[in-house]
């Protein structure tokens, strides 16, 4: 019978991506509810130092899947490899980041083990030995709770910056598996040319703790640059509104609501923006929002936490100096 | 070169979103219906390397009579010819089930390259591209913001959207591939455009037409079931910062952040 929930982490460079610890310490939550284990996949080349960090946030065992062809992600061979292990072992549950590679490899997954996936869930429970996910559809102007039927395993992506972290647990000690897997070149058909990394070496939106998001008030590309020192001095990824991206003001990477990314970060510091609907269904699960914005009536007020009404052009670069204060 | 756009009609990003009152759908009536925004650059980029390198381009869609409409639009756009499988064997069919339907469709055509939206903006789910692919057995690059096709046509190089940059995909045709918005900037249908899609070609199958088996596709063969949904939990209502000047709003503001949130 399927046992145990495993979780898929996610490096790039070799270094763990924060979802991972995610992961792991949500599926120490489901598995200590159920009474079962907690086993981490972990693809990669000379990865395996790596096992002990996934230990601390509470996995019981780690299974490595060392080649150099698990160097850098692509969908053939990360499926293959997950693939056969889960037939191998029949985990009853598999957990993944809902994040870029995680969304694209849950879905080839499920399909060749002819089961479901829910996607970028935000909650997770267990019911009748079932998992239960909860999931924003229409970029969360609504949530849909789901579960499966006839799926073993059962497949789930987590959205990044939902769930908690455990707390590190030095002590911990891990059990380290080498993965017993084959890879034929032959499957091989996709090949990674180039990695482009972003200059600057910015949070994506998606990973991002804190946001500064700026809208059609912005009245222009060159006035994000106060938007740009705010973000540097806290730390903070600068995002956009659609109609600033159809403008041609912003790249379409920087765009937040229901056709670019869906956020979930501490803080959102909404500028300019008034708030249309498909933007509200982008950032709504924002922990903190603050929004900046001349028009009171801006239904941007509606979801903020914090309202200025006011200049931003007044209001942004005194905010900055203000917190440089206490920073 | 022959290309396939799986398209999909979702409601307008605009719409509001209401509850059905069993629980389990949402309210249809007074949807605007739109061709997903992600498949509209589907489209475009098809017609693009059409115009490159020849070929048709053809539009697939799975769901009931009113997704003609998104697929006449598509046909307005410059594509060739469409196909519609509407069948109430549907109903409630999930990603795994939809790309069975379309995997059933594509068996019986000639194609070298497959193209879908990164996801749907109604489910949200971002699987049916990929499930689609393993059903076929061909290499996927999904959430693509650029692409380029070798001179003799036979091998694909997708820029592919990661968290912090972007990964360069080379994969050999046929390939399915899935568009990210920024792809390219899709075309508006021109009014002979819309004339001239009249008269395409516009094939509407059922299920068993396609030798699909009801038990694998609609609610029976879903594997996974909607328990219920819901709306998104209210937020707390908020604090306006108030102040006679800009400065002394921003003041304000940065104490509320640092001592009462406590988040800078």
């Amino acid at each position: 019978m399927a046992q145990g929930i495993w979780i898929v982490a996610e490096q790039r460079e070799g270094e763990l991506r924060k979802v991972s610890f995610e992961l792991v310490s949500e599926a120490r939550r489901l598995a200590d509810a159920m009474g079962q284990p907690v086993a981490a996949i972990l693809l990669g080349s000379n990865i395996k130092e790596k096992a002990a960090e996934l230990g601390k946030y509470g996995a019981d065992k780690v299974i490595v899947a060392d080649d150099d062809r698990l160097t850098t992600y692509t969908t053939d061979a990360y499926v293959s490899v997950i693939a056969q292990l889960a037939q191998a072992q029949e985990p009853a549950i598999i957990l993944l980041g809902a994040s870029v590679q995680g969304k694209d490899l849950s879905g080839r997954l499920a399909a060749r083990l002819g089961v479901g996936v829910a996607q970028d869930c935000v909650a997770l429970s267990i019911e009748d030995g079932n998992l239960v996910a909860k999931r924003p559809i229409y970029a969360g102007k609504a949530y849909a709770t789901v579960t499966y039927t006839d799926s073993v395993p059962q497949i789930a992506t987590a959205r990044p910056n939902v769930f908690e972290l455990n707390e590190p647990d030095e002590s911990r000690s891990v059990e380290v598996i080498d993965a017993e897997f084959s890879l034929d070149d032959s499957q091989l058909k996709t090949k990674v040319a180039e990695v482009i990394e972003e200059a600057g070496g910015k949070v994506d939106l998606t990973e991002a703790e804190r946001i500064v998001s700026g809208g059609r008030g912005m009245k222009g590309p060159e006035e994000f640059a106060i938007l740009e020192e705010l973000a540097d001095l806290i730390a903070a990824t600068v995002g956009a509104s659609r109609s600033v991206v159809d403008a041609g003001w912003r790249p379409h990477a920087d765009q937040v609501g229901q056709t670019g990314k869906v956020v979930s970060p501490n803080l959102y510091i909404a500028c300019g923006i008034s708030g249309a609907i498909q933007h509200l269904a982008g950032m709504s699960t924002s922990k903190l929002i603050v929004a900046i914005n001349k028009d009171p009536e801006a239904p941007i007020f509606q979801k903020a936490d914090y309202g200025v009404v006011g200049d931003l052009f007044e209001v942004v670069p005194a905010l900055t100096e203000a917190l440089k204060k206490v920073l | 070169m022959n290309i396939l756009v799986c398209l999909k009609q979702v409601p307008d990003t605009e719409s509001q979103i209401k509850i059905a009152p069993d629980g389990k759908a949402i309210v249809t009536d007074n949807i605007k219906w739109v061709m997903n925004p992600y498949d509209e650059c589907a489209v475009e980029e098809a017609l693009r390397i059409k115009e490159k390198f020849g070929g048709e381009v053809t539009i697939i869609g799975v769901g009931p009579k009113r997704v003609t409409e998104a697929i006449r639009t598509a046909l307005a756009m410059g594509a060739d010819k469409g196909i519609l499988v509407d069948d109430p064997a549907l109903t409630g069919t999930d990603s795994l089930g939809t790309a069975r339907v379309l995997a059933a469709v594509i068996k019986d055509l000639e194609y070298d390259m497959i193209l879908c939206g990164k996801q749907g903006v109604d489910d949200d789910s971002a699987v049916v591209g990929s499930n689609l692919a393993e059903l076929l057995g061909i290499p996927q690059v999904s959430v693509v913001v650029k692409l380029e096709i070798s001179e003799d046509g036979s091998v694909v190089k997708a820029h592919k959207e990661v968290e912090g940059g972007a990964f360069v995909i080379e994969a050999a045709l046929p390939a399915l591939i899935t568009a990210q918005k920024g792809l390219n900037e899709p075309r508006y249908a021109s009014l002979p455009g819309i004339m001239k899609a009249k008269k395409k070609p516009l094939d509407v199958k059922t299920i068993a037409d396609l030798g699909v088996d009801a038990g694998e596709v609609g609610e029976s063969g879903a594997k996974i079931k909607v328990i219920q949904i819901t709306p998104p939990e209210e937020r707390a209502a908020g604090k306006m910062v108030e102040g006679e000047t800009p400065q002394e709003k921003a003041d304000k503001l940065a104490s509320l952040l640092h001592e009462e949130a406590k988040i800078i």
